[in-house]
């Protein structure tokens, strides 16, 4: 697998789909920071707690102007269902087919459980990655990196 | 490694000697199942530990999966606001598959505390930025789910029972 990719590198753009008739581009939210969050799976006990706590922390990531999107191998099915079970506020992107490919060019997917790695990525308004993390696969990061490196775009 | 970035201050709800040589701080829920099974394992590990251990309670309501974590919580600072902090801690976690206004009458009224009082403080949020600061504070710290422990400000990555819990304030205290 390639490295995560770093601060410093222009984000690679993308358009997956959102919900069964939509798709979004990362260009789409160019203006703001975005906050990228790859996850290897709905329904998993991890991801969920770790889904369930950034829906929480939803209103101090937008204080910073920042939107928040999930992505996992999962397909849009899926992720309409889980969204919904789990009252989640943000977008969950299908990185399905072909599948994986933006885990991929992110540096970021697990090639022997096909499955997007626990990473997180920090984007600023111009599309420059500022913060980037990889965790190990069953740990929850917690978002106190995320507010942080949101607080350093605005230093 | 994440730390508690709020050291543990008066304004906390505290129990144990404040001088112990550990401090254990729980974040957490009261409608989390995870948090109530914790509840009984601290009991455990604070008599296992005595004077050596002082016990800290933060909130962290999860308030988009667990609709009643928030008054909840807010019940319990009212509790602490009349010196009854613990006993209604400990009520609400016992009777977590209650959770509910009718059931913080009941336990108001237990405590002999005002319900009336209680619920122009819910209505009023009173509580809210006292349990919002502590939640904020938590994400702040790394809280991660809940409940969350910190061993003498170090987050805890361990299992949340007796043992792995005791072995992490053993060796956090003989540092």
């Amino acid at each position: 697998m390639s490295a995560i990719l770093a601060p410093g590198t222009t984000a690679p753009d993308f358009q997956l789909q959102v919900t069964p008739d939509q798709k979004l581009s990362l260009s789409e939210l160019r203006g703001k920071p975005v906050v990228l969050v790859f996850y290897p799976a709905d329904w998993s006990p991890v991801c969920g707690d770790q889904l369930a706590l950034y829906n929480e922390v939803l209103p101090e990531f937008q204080k910073h102007g920042a939107e928040l999107v999930g992505i996992s191998v999962d397909g849009i099915w899926c992720h309409t269902a889980y969204a919904s079970a789990r009252n989640l506020h943000f977008p969950l992107l299908a990185d399905f087919e072909p599948k994986g490919a933006v885990a991929r060019s992110y540096g970021v997917y697990h090639n022997d459980w096909g499955i997007a790695e626990r990473a997180l990525f920090v984007i600023d308004k111009d599309g420059v990655i500022r913060w980037s993390y990889m965790s190990p696969i069953g740990v929850n990061p917690g978002a106190d990196g995320i507010i942080e490196a949101l607080e350093n775009l605005s230093k | 490694m994440s730390t508690l970035k709020f050291p543990v201050s008066s304004d906390d709800h505290m129990r144990g000697a404040e001088d112990a040589a550990c401090t254990l701080v729980e974040y957490g829920d009261y409608e989390c199942p995870h948090c109530r099974a914790a509840y009984p394992v601290i009991k455990q590990v604070e008599k296992h530990l005595g004077k050596r251990l002082c016990f800290v309670f933060r909130n962290f309501p999860l308030t988009q999966i667990h609709q009643n974590a928030q008054a909840a919580a807010e019940t319990a600072e009212f509790a602490a606001s009349e010196g009854k902090f613990w006993e209604m801690h400990n009520l609400l976690f016992e009777n977590q598959e209650r959770l509910g206004e009718e059931l913080y009458d009941e336990l108001a009224a237990q405590l002999g505390l005002d319900t009336a009082k209680l619920r122009a403080s819910l209505e009023e949020g009173s509580f809210t930025r006292r349990v919002r600061n502590d939640f904020t504070g938590g994400v702040r710290s790394g809280v991660n789910g809940t409940p969350t422990f910190f061993v003498n400000g170090q987050r805890h990555n361990g299992p949340a029972d007796f043992e792995h819990l005791v072995e992490a304030i053993e060796a956090a205290s003989a540092r």
